[in-house]
């Protein structure tokens, strides 16, 4: 492929040349009716900021924070940045304040795009402490008009100017855009990290454009696909898929009305292709249990039994197996009056292909989806590969494994189970940290950190965080993840913590999902005050000591973890935040801050003369401010197998 | 501000007496056109009273109100009213349970549409551009209020704090010369209060609306009005600045408590 289908700016002019004005490139529901643009208006859009960002001064390897929701507006902002190339710095909307302090100040921002009032005040905020920061664009003016600053600018003011001086310099545009090239970073993402500062991933267009290309190949996507654009537009995720498949291929990108409204404008839509982390999937999965509880007693019934067909046939289905005559019967009339509908009423009835990404799925949400017949999909990536690592085939599903490596990867296993891989999307390094660099590339080997083996079919197989996984006193393996994956399978689970290296026992801290408890709770007529109350009622430590028998019957099942089965437990006081730092905003767990943090509840689930322990906890709110609560939280046993 | 402006609303010496009790007597106001203006007192001061006299649920036994420079006769029918801009929001809720939220928005625009209703029935031509038009600015009222969530949610669905905001944006797409709001934030959490306040506030400095309210907030009749009027047993005892009617000593002896805050 030549080197001009390689930068962004010249495959977006290359698609404004290709396709048909009615050929719909971007939508965005607004006033309740989605509004269309073609690649052309793309294109001009695109265009009329970047010369308005060039009639300021930005200039070439400037950054560009990038802060709210999946706005038409932002993806062009990212796109007017890079030609002139420049480098988008994405940001994650819910950040606390010290976070996009750090971010902001490390990645050298000169220029910011925010998307509303809310995230203009953030920024404002940052810049009276970061001078370097020099103007601040906002896209939604409510609520700024008494806003007046001459660095504060409204994103069409920008493209008013855009286009004077387009008029005096007709040749700037093109001309910057002739100077990106293929190796020029297009993109600096910043993970989160369970440990430390963010580090800045440095991504350059080469790496976004090979690997979503590889994917669309992988699937045999194309230009009619349509997605619905609602996951953080700072993760490498969102950018992949909302912004270099779109663009690679020539897609329509739907922007949501609200957050509120996803799953109302995702039905009207109807995606042909969805990428979502395993929340979005639990998630979805508490709202169908939450609603079947509310429903009729024939409903009701009828969803439970037609659900165990599903779950049979799926089970046949993933072994390639053949389907018994009778259940292949149940299953058409379980689709027809269960299946069917619901899928629908999830706007999930066009997928060609849905992918979980970016953490382990429970197997039991995954096969849920699957039997439902949503092509739901595994795959295997990280900010720093551009998410490109592996990813399943279709007819070679299960649901335990993240599929072989996809074209062009090499994937190795270290010595000491560590997974290394090769893929077009390994990054360039940490934007300014060479030692974090070296640790994890080397020759040209990225360190995954995740511990893991190849399947006999050469499927890949995570385990765990290689530095997760360890051993109980009496050797057993024990990888937190795996266990803590099963038991938010329970609807009323919202995250667990399981505890157990060097200790004799596994032992776990429930993050009850208040939404759906609370809803349990109403139905039984147990009155409650707050989240903490509600996690101390016996009756909810009863619902939740279900959940875990099963998983421990599960566990049982392999010999080798059947000694991780769960011993002791307590409901949290709190639900765990990424604002307590107690988990990263793409909702992985930090367990060396949760066990420094919460010490004494871990020592408490091992002390035999412990019925209960006191905590005295932190929280901090959006804004800062930060309170303190008491609370005395039981422990129980657990029953093993 | 060296000139007065000219009020959009004058009611002058208005008694209003139900048996033998005067639940108005002889009270004089001005609402001036761009300002929040605050109609605060204890329990059965008379606030309610004055905003029905104001849109003209009630009739004064005496004393005029006179809007826009002209005086109002005595008997003009509360729709009357309303048709010339004054939209009101209610104490206790009075949506149309059984309707969207939309449907209830929607209503707020009634008093601005011609065509009939065969030609609505078919929805064609004219009524149909027309209807358009009006959703248009519902829609907008729903962007600013952000409940686009709700939009096609039957009233009876919501929740206390939701069913509060539709009915604001029901009076918001009457688009009203005179927005009369009573007791907007009663019931609601510290959040809910917030939040009110602020689509208060932005309705009057970025929307342009006139408002009075009556509020019990202190906090936020003190944060967000131009103006107060103080009531106590149907008697006006100050009005003014929210500074001048805090340090105003009968209001503290009436109203606010102790002097000592």
């Amino acid at each position: 492929m030549s080197d001009l289908a390689m930068t962004f700016p010249h495959i977006l002019i290359e698609n404004a040349k290709k396709f048909p004005p009615s050929k719909v490139a971007m939508r965005e529901k607004d006033y309740g009716i989605w509004q269309s643009y073609s690649w052309q208006d793309y294109l001009e859009q695109v265009r009329d900021f970047a010369l308005g960002l060039a009639s300021l001064g930005f200039k070439k390897d400037d950054k560009m924070a990038i802060i709210g929701d999946n706005r038409p507006q932002l993806y062009w902002g990212l796109a007017a940045c890079q030609c002139l190339g420049g480098v988008p710095v994405p940001l994650y909307q819910d950040a606390i304040h010290k976070e996009l302090h750090y971010i902001v100040d490390h990645s050298e921002c000169r220029f910011s795009l925010a998307e509303d009032q809310e995230q203009t005040d953030k920024l404002m905020h940052l810049k009276d402490e970061i001078p370097r920061m020099e103007y601040i664009i906002y896209d939604d003016p409510r609520g700024l008009q008494n806003y007046k600053k001459d660095w504060l600018l409204a994103f069409t003011d920008v493209q008013e100017m855009g286009r004077k001086f387009g008029r005096e310099n007709p040749d700037y545009f093109m001309d910057a855009v002739n100077q990106v090239k293929p190796d020029d970073m297009s993109i600096i993402g910043y993970t989160s990290g369970t440990t430390g500062n963010p580090k800045g991933v440095m991504i350059t267009h080469r790496m976004i454009a090979d690997c979503s290309r590889g994917f669309l190949q992988w699937d045999n996507l194309d230009e009619t696909e349509e997605v619905m654009a609602y996951l953080p537009m700072a993760w490498i995720g969102d950018h992949i898929f909302s912004y270099g498949q779109a663009l690679c291929a020539g897609f329509t990108v739907n922007c949501p009305e609200s957050t509120a409204t996803v799953v109302h404008d995702q039905k009207e839509i109807g995606p042909t292709h969805i990428f979502a982390p395993p929340r979005i999937w639990e998630n979805i999965l508490t709202q169908i249990m939450i609603k079947i509880e509310d429903s009729a007693w024939i409903k009701r019934k009828g969803f439970d039994y037609f659900m165990k067909v599903a779950a049979r046939v799926e089970k046949k289905r993933i072994a390639n197996e053949q389907v018994p005559f009778g259940d292949r019967i149940l299953y058409q009339i379980g689709r027809f009056l269960f299946y069917a509908p619901l899928v629908d009423n999830l706007g999930m009835r066009k997928i060609k292909v849905a992918y979980t990404a970016g953490e382990a799925i429970g197997p039991e949400i995954f096969e849920f989806y699957r039997s439902l017949g949503v092509n739901l999909k595994q795959l295997y990536g990280m900010t720093e590969s551009c998410a490109y690592v592996s990813m399943q085939k279709d007819g070679e599903i299960d649901s335990d494994s993240v599929g072989p490596p996809a074209p062009g990867v090499k994937i190795k296993i270290s010595e000491t189970g560590e997974v290394l891989y090769k893929s077009p999307g390994n990054f360039l390094g940490y934007y300014k940290n060479p030692e974090a660099t070296a640790e994890t590339l080397e020759d040209g080997w990225l360190h995954s950190g995740d511990a893991g083996y190849m399947t006999e079919q050469g499927h890949l197989k995570i385990i765990d965080r290689a530095k997760d996984v360890n051993q109980l006193n009496d050797g057993t393996m024990f990888a937190p993840k795996y266990i803590e994956n099963k038991l938010k399978f329970s609807p009323y689970i919202k995250e667990a913590v399981a505890h157990g290296m060097n200790r004799d026992y596994v032992a776990v801290f429930i993050d009850i999902d208040y939404g759906a408890v609370a809803n349990w709770a109403e139905r039984r007529h147990i009155a409650f005050t707050s989240y903490t109350d509600l996690a101390q009622k016996p009756p909810v430590y009863d619902l939740i000591q279900e959940a875990i028998h099963k998983v421990n019957r599960s566990l049982a099942e392999d010999p080798r973890l059947k000694n991780s089965q769960i011993k002791k437990y307590l409901l949290f006081h709190k639900e765990l935040n990424p604002d307590d730092g107690e988990i990263t905003r793409t909702r992985k767990v930090r367990r060396k801050f949760i066990a420094e943090k919460y010490g004494n509840l871990i020592e408490a689930l091992y002390d035999p003369s412990k019925e209960s322990v006191d905590v005295e906890a932190t929280i901090t709110y959006e804004d800062g401010r930060t309170t303190t609560m008491r609370a005395s939280l039981k422990i129980r046993d657990a029953e093993t197998f | 501000m060296n000139e007065k402006p000219e009020p959009i609303l004058r009611a002058e010496n208005i008694t209003i007496t139900f048996g033998g009790l005067k639940a108005l007597d002889s009270v004089s106001l001005e609402i001036n056109p761009g300002e929040i203006t605050a109609i605060i007192g204890p329990n059965g001061a008379g606030k309610t009273t004055m905003l029905n006299v104001i849109n003209g649920f009630y009739k004064p036994d005496q004393g005029r109100i006179i809007f826009e420079g002209k005086e109002r006769p005595k008997h003009m029918k509360p729709n009357v009213i309303a048709a010339q801009g004054i939209a009101r929001t209610f104490q206790n809720l009075a949506l149309f349970t059984g309707m969207s939220a939309l449907g209830n928005i929607m209503v707020g625009r009634t008093m601005k549409m011609r065509a009939n209703i065969f030609s609505q029935a078919l929805y064609w031509g004219f009524s149909q551009k027309e209807e358009i038009e009006h959703r248009k600015v519902v829609e907008r009222i729903i962007d600013f209020l952000q409940i686009e969530n709700i939009r096609r949610t039957p009233a009876s669905m919501l929740p206390y704090g939701l069913r509060k905001r539709v009915e604001l944006a029901r009076a918001l797409a009457a688009e009203p010369k005179l927005l009369l709001l009573d007791e907007p934030m009663a019931g609601m959490n510290l959040e809910e209060k917030e939040d009110i306040a602020r689509f208060v506030l932005d309705a009057n400095e970025e929307l342009g609306y006139t408002i009075a309210l009556i509020e019990h907030d202190m906090g936020v009749v003190m944060d967000i009005c131009d103006r107060i009027v103080v009531l106590d047993f149907g008697k006006k005892i100050a009005d003014g600045t929210p500074d001048e009617v805090k340090a105003n000593p009968e209001v503290i002896k009436a109203y606010l408590g102790t002097a000592g805050e």
